[in-house]
């Protein structure tokens, strides 16, 4: 397989039941091949369904059509008819997602929070606390706040801790909803850099970055909504 | 936990009860695999209460038949003398009432509470088994001092927390609960939840979990089943519920919380 | 005036309880329910036993009648008496001449033989009664042999008094199957019922219920590893016949707080008095 996410003819809609059955479609046919080590965005105005795209590839929005082939174990899964125990086998070895928001267990500390996916993979304790404090580290969060819970943390903490979380243990496609979002220019160029290394090491990025340098700075391919939606809806 | 991933722990197959006209549970099956926490939501009177007891044992289902693979091949449990469901309901499964008074020994002390299904399990060693109380004491953020006081003199949180300890003691594989957070208080039910989480995943455990409460299921359940009317009208997992609800009543119930 | 049936109960009655105690023999410590009969003296005062006694008596038995190890307390006199007028049988007080024995608490200390019977008045029969009053659940757990609930008891003992402070009617399992209670009988008397020779039957009339322990049957007192099961001691002999192996009972003298601690069984320890006076 050459490429680590392909998507074919995806479409999504949703019925609004509580709203008089109103019918949103949201996504109209999407085709998009990403590879391994490249890192795609995602561009088009808000409401375009960029969000909506990477909730599909990761698999909480269920689609009304269409492919979303990820290669998984070494074989091609269309997640799109994968079971709920598949697709969270999926998530804890190939599919990643990282969202703009911080969801974590209350009371668990932010080393805890940010080793844990090494640890269910299998990676040792120590080594994944470890590696967990290099991150933070490198993300600058301050040791003093290591042991407590991210819940009190500022916007900007939280979402680098959202981010360490996921870099712990990346998977082979890495899906990204404004990972830069709240943070300032130094800590941008941090995450940045980490985003360019992630996917030097052949991992498939797809992502959302509102600004163009920031597109420019990791090298994405750029594609807009538009491109990727079916002819005749374009 | 050495759980086979490779087989369900759990297989519930066309579960019927009525209850006089009241159909309670409509043909219901599913299955629940190692390592998985699934929430049952649904207004009271949906029927996930009923259901959650049939499997259990709890309560006699009218037809439908439920499997249980402990250490090795699917059982029919439904089918077992009274005595191995009786074994298996105080060993690998556990059952967390709403209401501590009716999972609960209110007479005899805390530490008695925990160290009842041990000593049902041939724990003949007193101090092994004050060790074990103890241990599950501090486990459920419970006062050592208290180990020889009774349960009445406990909060509701409290006691809420002792009764899963006492039964946890003999690390279940499969634990019900039923409402575990339904009569407290807010402020104690975030504690009672986080607790529950860290031990289910400490302790690898597969559970299902009756709330009405989405919240409940949010933090603690993998996978969701939306009840309504004694029907399973939807279910998957706990993001794609609560995120993408498609039958009406899922959505109008997720339309019904404060989103956090 | 007519006279009295053998033993006061109609023959039918005697048949009907001679078959539960046959079911009870048959099933070592299980608790047969059986009906209880009205006895011409009220509940507490040893019906059940009575009826027990009163089925299994031949016109040739030598009936001897204890409460709390005596022969001349009231309710030991009244019954005796009760079983001289209806059954017209020998009674003694005398333990080794006895072929039929009805106790209310004590097992005699002269140990019993195969050709004697120890009849028990039992109050409560149900040893699960005090954590668990549903009687539906009660009858399963034994079924089940789901005795959990024993230990429990005896953990509350030790973890409230630092021992098991349960000094009479202390759980015992039968054959390693039925736990019983041998209710009211002092714990010091259980280790006796280990191995018995003698056949021993229980009698509970308010709760109709009958059990036995066929001669030879294991009875075991529950415990915990580090806790085991132990029989009272006392610091000083009886003070009459100076023996040190016997259940004491304390006994005041007078009113200004003299007290003395004797043998509580009165035949073994005139006995004993009457044995070391003939050999002075």
């Amino acid at each position: 397989m050459t490429v680590a996410l392909r998507i074919r003819q995806l479409r999504k809609q949703f019925v609004l039941h509580t709203q008089n059955g109103a019918v949103l479609d949201v996504l109209q046919g999407v085709d998009l091949d990403v590879k391994p080590g490249e890192i795609v965005a995602l561009c088009g105005p808000s409401g375009a369904g960029k969000s909506s795209l990477l909730k599909a590839v990761y698999g909480t929005y269920r689609v009304d059509g269409g492919e979303i082939i990820i290669a998984h174990n070494g074989r091609e899964i269309d997640l799109t008819a994968a079971n709920p125990r598949e697709i969270v086998d999926m998530r804890k070895r190939s599919i990643g997602y990282v969202s703009q928001f911080l969801r974590v267990i209350p009371r668990v500390s932010t080393l805890d929070i940010v080793s844990n996916g090494a640890i269910e993979l299998g990676a040792g304790p120590e080594k994944a606390r470890m590696d967990a404090v290099s991150l933070l580290e490198r993300l600058r969060i301050p040791a003093a706040l290591h042991e407590l819970s991210p819940l009190t943390f500022s916007g900007g903490e939280q979402q680098r801790v959202n981010i360490a979380r996921a870099m712990s243990s990346p998977k082979s496609l890495m899906l990204f909803d404004e990972p830069t979002a709240s943070l300032d220019p130094q800590n941008r160029q941090t995450v940045l850099s980490m985003l360019r290394d992630l996917a030097d090491q052949g991992t498939a990025v797809l992502g959302i970055f509102h600004d163009p340098a920031d597109r420019a700075e990791i090298g994405a391919r750029e594609v807009t909504m538009e491109q990727i939606r079916e002819p005749e809806h374009a | 936990m050495s759980a086979d991933l490779s087989k369900p722990l759990l297989k519930v197959d066309n579960i019927n009860k009525q209850f006089g006209s009241t159909v309670a549970c409509d043909d219901i099956s599913f299955e629940l695999w190692p390592g998985e926490i699934l929430g049952i939501v649904g207004e009271s009177g949906s029927g996930k209460t009923t259901l959650l007891r049939s499997i259990a044992g709890l309560i006699e289902p009218d037809s439908g038949s439920i499997s249980y693979a402990g250490d090795g091949e699917l059982v029919e449990v439904d089918k077992l003398p009274e005595p191995a469901l009786r074994q298996l309901q105080r060993t690998e499964w556990a059952f967390v009432h709403q209401h501590p008074r009716d999972g609960l020994r209110m007479n005899v002390s805390a530490g008695a509470n925990i160290g009842e299904r041990l000593m049902a399990n041939q724990w003949r060693h007193y101090a092994n088994i004050r060790a074990e109380a103890l241990k599950w004491l501090e486990a459920v953020e419970i006062d050592a001092s208290r180990i020889d006081d009774l349960p009445r003199t406990f909060s509701g949180g409290m006691q809420q927390r002792l009764q899963i300890a006492r039964n946890l003691v003999t690390r279940p594989k499969l634990v019900f609960m039923d409402e575990p957070t339904g009569g407290l208080d807010v402020s104690v039910q975030a504690r009672l939840l986080d607790l529950v989480r860290g031990l289910v995943r400490d302790l690898g455990l597969s559970a299902i979990i009756v709330t009405h409460d989405l919240a409940v299921a949010r933090l603690l359940s993998t996978r969701m089943m939306v009840m309504r009317k004694g029907e399973v009208i939807e279910q998957g997992l706990t993001d794609q519920i609560l995120e993408d609800p498609q039958a009406p009543y899922s959505q109008l119930l997720v339309s019904s919380v404060l989103q956090v | 005036m007519t006279r009295y049936n053998f033993a006061y109960l109609n023959e039918q009655t005697k048949k009907m309880i001679r078959r539960a105690l046959l079911k009870a023999i048959a099933i070592p410590g299980y608790q047969v329910p059986f009906a209880s009969r009205e006895m011409p003296m009220p509940y507490g005062w040893g019906t059940g036993g009575v009826q027990v006694t009163a089925s299994i008596l031949t016109a040739d038995d030598v009936l001897k009648v204890i409460d709390q190890g005596a022969d001349d307390t009231t309710n030991a006199v009244s019954i005796r008496k009760f079983f001289k007028k209806t059954a017209e049988v020998r009674t003694t007080e005398v333990t080794e001449d006895a072929s039929v024995i009805q106790t209310r608490h004590r097992i005699p200390e002269t140990p019993l033989r195969e050709d004697q019977i120890l009849v028990y008045q039992v109050p409560i029969p149900e040893p699960l009664r005090f954590l668990e009053p549903r009687e539906t659940e009660t009858r399963k757990m034994h079924a089940y042999e789901d005795y959990g609930l024993m230990h429990v008891k005896l953990y509350e003992d030790i973890s409230q008094h630092g021992h098991i402070a349960t000094t009479y009617a202390y759980p015992v399992s039968v054959e390693g199957r039925y736990v019983m209670d041998p209710s009211p009988t002092p714990k010091f008397d259980n280790p006796k019922m280990n191995d018995c020779p003698a056949l021993q039957l229980f009698g509970a009339g308010r709760e109709k219920r009958i059990y036995a322990v066929p001669p030879y049957t294991r009875v075991v007192s529950l415990d915990f590893e580090d806790h085991p099961f132990e029989v009272q001691q006392w610091d000083a002999p009886c003070e009459l016949c100076g023996a040190r192996d016997t259940f004491l009972d304390e006994v005041i003298t007078d009113d200004a707080g003299g007290r003395m601690f004797v043998c509580s069984d009165t035949d073994y320890c005139s006995k004993r008095q009457a044995e070391s006076e003939a050999a002075e």
